[in-house]
């Protein structure tokens, strides 16, 4: 009859005091914040004294994780991003452009001369003055086109070249496009989540969303402006040769060519071939530092590959200038005075020591590979987040109440076994969130106020169905029984429909609406959990207790 | 010691005396609802049509004129300024959000734009703070309200097919007649009332299908153990004897969740206000609907009989057994 072994009773027990051990920490949340900002300040820069008082605040074989405040309750920014991914199809074929005139140079006798024609960004059109030697031509420039490095790109090549008339067209094919924008994905990713880490701020969301966006959330910063200072600075750094100077920006370059202003001289402008011979990204290394002079600069160092094409072109155009391009601005264009084989060198201008440490960082963090348009931005002020939680507070409590209230008139005793399960399962909740490391919106606390109201809901189907047991005369224990039998199928079938919903919110929806669904879906599944075991099990031990031979329910 | 009793022993009303009366009443109101979404169309906030809201905070009372004749000032377009106010604000907290269109051609609204607007509103009040700034870009926000409709046709065809396996193809028909029933009527009401209109709305419109699902599958339930039980009775019979049986428990849910849903409203804030009035809104439709809408419509349409039908009965057990794991 009304048993329950012994076995499921310590499992009962143990789930719970788990769920209420996890949740813990949250009960005492700036203090378990402090000391697990020490730790991990401990971990990244060392110990000391200060750190290792602060991290003993909590004791370390306590849990301390904690549940994630969500940017409406903490304050802070949101951007959604979208990654210009055709930038990057450019800036490729901007660099395939000196590799396919050096090919074409070389069989000058078959094809003519050979000369690049404006087009489209992410299009390559060259012109050669014999049409006769097109097959020639497009062979020689199909040889330059590498196999792609994907999974589902396999066996394709990455150049997709053909000709129309006298002009050859080079795109990039669309498997390596594919792959391309994989890579830059990616590489937006790293880039922005270092930058957002050389800030050090706690708990940044940095997600990919879709084919081509970027989710970035960031707490306690203070506006989205300033998030977008910090990841959108592109600190792209080129050395381009330069062919001469100009005095105006509306001066026309030629092809292949663009006019960039001086980043202090006023008015003064250089003709740039827009090929560079190596970008930031092949830098290794970048630190502040001085030069001969003591006026700050930036070291920095090449990879092997980089550092190869840096000295094979110092070495080849010994005298002549070559310009350090930093966001399209010339820092400074010197002349090349000797072959700079070691693959570093040094940035000079007129910095000032935080121009050149900032510098420093920008350039190692790399540039990112494309340009970024922002979709969506908010900004939520810390006073407004600490509003809501005050509100939030307040009202759950009252909810509580309310409900604890109004299930002990109705139900006495048996409400008040209800009442305790209530307050586990809030508990149950608040351990789970912080052991998934969830995060708390507001709609999350009006997720689990209204679990709190629909937690019940389990205990009232039981209830009404044991008093409606004892009114067919049955003994005690026979009416308990039957009525949580009974109530169950009603019970599984109401809730695994609103699992459904909580499950679609959560794919469909994003920010606040998922902080939603994950506080209902889980409230779904611990208030079913108390309320079928936990109530059960204190019902089963009174019932053992006081072997009463009526109810009152 | 007595406890509180909603709903006396024996109670047995009887709901389905005009049951077509109660259908025609809910088509009229569906109506309703329909010409007032039609003429007054809904609030949309930001995430559904794409702008920025800026919430100001000043201690000097909010001049909506003066705001406004700051920000007209600076030709953006179509542009809102209305005052909140709660009651959980203090004296010093005078509260307005200021709306401002989508700009023609860009994607989001620039910093630019929003600097300019706050140094304007900076002018009529010096003390004012921005505690709130959000842009959403006409890109997103048109996709945001597709997600948003997709993700509500989903949530009814899951429960449909649900309902469907775990009951009969009535029960289904029955319960999302009931769920649409509620999504309308709540949509009626915000374009009515005009509260706005965004992306937590949603949320709420889904946790109401969620609640009037709940209510339904406990009054479905008990019908289905009814008609096992009670083979001879006819089915308005039955269904009045299974509404009238799980009554008490009905209405005990109802008020524990208004009772927590109201305390929400009154003092949850002002941010999460329309969000909660959604939800509270929604416990009284569902409750209603449970009855009046999805049994009515059960009655209507009829229901096999005839449960302990050998393949009848194996359906129903592979049912529960597929859906007790």
């Amino acid at each position: 009859m009304l048993q329950i072994d012994t076995w499921k009773r310590v499992l009962i027990w143990a789930l719970v005091v788990a769920g209420l051990v996890l949740a813990a920490p949250n009960l005492f949340y700036n203090r378990v914040e402090s000391h697990n900002d020490a730790v991990k300040a401990i971990e990244a820069q060392g110990s000391t004294a200060e750190r290792e008082a602060q991290a003993s605040v909590w004791p370390t074989w306590l849990p301390s994780d904690l549940v994630n405040l969500g940017l409406d309750l903490r304050g802070g920014a949101h951007l959604l991003a979208e990654v210009r991914l055709s930038d990057v199809y450019a800036a490729r074929m901007e660099a395939l452009w000196p590799e396919v005139r050096d090919v074409l140079r070389d069989a000058r006798d078959e094809v003519g001369t050979i000369r690049l024609q404006p087009s489209d960004p992410g299009i390559l059109r060259v012109r050669i003055s014999n049409p006769d030697g097109m097959a020639r031509a497009l062979e020689l420039v199909r040889g330059l086109a590498q196999p792609v490095v994907s999974l589902t790109g396999a066996g394709a090549t990455d150049l997709q070249v053909a000709g129309d008339g006298s002009d050859i067209i080079v795109t990039l094919s669309e498997a390596e496009q594919r792959a391309t924008d994989e890579r830059t994905m990616q590489q937006s990713l790293e880039i922005i989540r270092r930058r957002i880490d050389e800030v050090g701020t706690r708990e940044p969301t940095i997600q990919r969303q879709g084919s081509d966006r970027i989710l970035i959330q960031v707490p306690g910063i203070g506006s989205a402006a300033e998030l977008k200072e910090i990841i959108g600075t592109t600190a792209q750094l080129t050395f381009q040769p330069v062919v001469g100077r100009a005095s105006s920006a509306g001066e026309s370059a030629g092809v292949g060519n663009e006019v960039l202003p001086s980043l202090n001289e006023e008015g003064v402008f250089y003709i740039l071939e827009t090929a560079p011979v190596v970008t930031g990204e092949e830098l290794v290394d970048a630190q502040p530092s001085y030069d001969q002079n003591g006026r700050p600069a930036v070291n920095f160092r090449f990879n092997p590959s980089g550092a190869r094409k840096f000295g094979d072109y110092t070495a080849e155009n010994i005298g002549s200038p070559f310009a350090i391009v930093l966001d399209d601005e010339v820092i400074s264009a010197p002349v090349i005075q000797s072959h700079i084989p070691g693959g570093s060198g040094i940035i000079t201008g007129n910095f000032d020591i935080a121009e050149s440490t900032n510098l420093a960082v920008l350039l190692r963090a790399g540039a990112l590979p494309a340009g970024m348009e922002f979709l969506e931005e908010r900004t939520i002020g810390p006073e407004l987040g600490q509003d809501s939680i005050d509100a939030g507070k307040l009202a759950t409590g009252v909810a509580f109440a309310a409900v604890l209230i109004f299930m002990f008139l109705s139900y006495g005793l048996f409400g008040l076994f209800a009442n305790v399960a209530l307050i586990l399962n809030i508990g149950l909740i608040m351990g789970i969130l912080s052991a998934i490391g969830a995060t708390l919106t507001l709609p999350g606390i009006a997720g689990i106020v209204l679990t709190v109201g629909m937690a019940v809901d389990a205990n009232v189907l039981i209830f009404e169905r044991i008093r409606e047991e004892i009114k067919s005369a049955r003994g005690p224990a026979r009416a308990i029984e039957l009525g949580y039998s009974k109530a169950l199928s009603a019970i599984v079938d109401a809730n695994i429909t609103t699992v459904i919903t909580a499950i679609i919110l959560y794919v469909m929806g994003s920010g606040p609406v998922r902080g939603f669904a994950i506080t209902l879906g889980i409230g779904i599944v611990t208030s079913v959990f108390t309320a079928i075991w936990v109530t059960r099990l204190l019902i089963v031990m009174w019932f053992e207790r006081r072997r009463p031979k009526t109810l009152e329910i | 010691m007595r406890h509180l009793r909603l709903v006396k022993d024996g109670t047995s009303f009887d709901f389905f005396k005009h049951w077509k009366l109660w259908l025609g009443i809910s088509a009229f109101m569906i109506v309703l609802a329909m010409v007032s979404f039609g003429v007054r169309g809904l609030n949309y906030g930001i995430d559904f049509r794409g702008g920025t809201t800026i919430r100001t905070e000043s201690a000097q009372p909010v001049d909506v004129g003066a705001y406004r004749d700051a920000i007209n000032a600076l030709g953006l377009g179509d542009s809102t300024i209305s005052e909140v106010f709660d009651p959980t604000f203090g004296p010093d907290e005078n509260v307005a959000m200021v709306r401002i269109a989508a700009q023609d051609g860009q994607e989001a609204v620039t910093a630019e734009t929003v600097a300019s607007v706050e140094a304007a509103l900076q002018e009529v009040a010096p003390d004012i703070r921005f505690v709130s700034v959000e842009s959403v870009g006409p890109k997103v926000s048109g996709e945001l309200i597709q997600t948003a409709f997709i993700a509500v046709g989903l949530a009814i065809a899951a429960v449909l097919i649900y309902i469907w396996l775990r009951f009969e193809w009535q029960f289904a028909v029955g319960a999302v007649a009931a769920l649409v029933h509620d999504v309308l009527l709540t949509i009626g009401v915000f374009s009515e009332v005009g509260i706005k209109f965004d992306l937590a709305i949603i949320a709420a419109l889904l946790t109401i299908v969620g609640y009037s699902l709940n209510d339904t599958v406990v009054v479905f339930d008990r019908v289905r153990e009814n008609l096992i039980k009670y083979k001879k009775r006819p089915l308005k019979e039955v269904l009045v004897v299974s509404i009238n049986e799980t009554l008490s428990r009905t209405i005990m849910t109802s008020l524990t969740t208004l009772l927590a849903l109201f305390a929400l409203f009154a003092l949850g804030g002002d941010v999460i206000r329309g969000f909660v009035f959604a939800m509270i809104w929604g416990v009284f439709v569902g409750t209603y609907s449970s009855i009046f809408v999805a049994s009515a419509i059960l009655l209507w349409l009829g229901v096999k009989r005839d449960w302990s039908k050998p393949e009848a009965e194996g359906d129903a057990k592979k049912a529960a057994g597929g859906a007790s794991v």
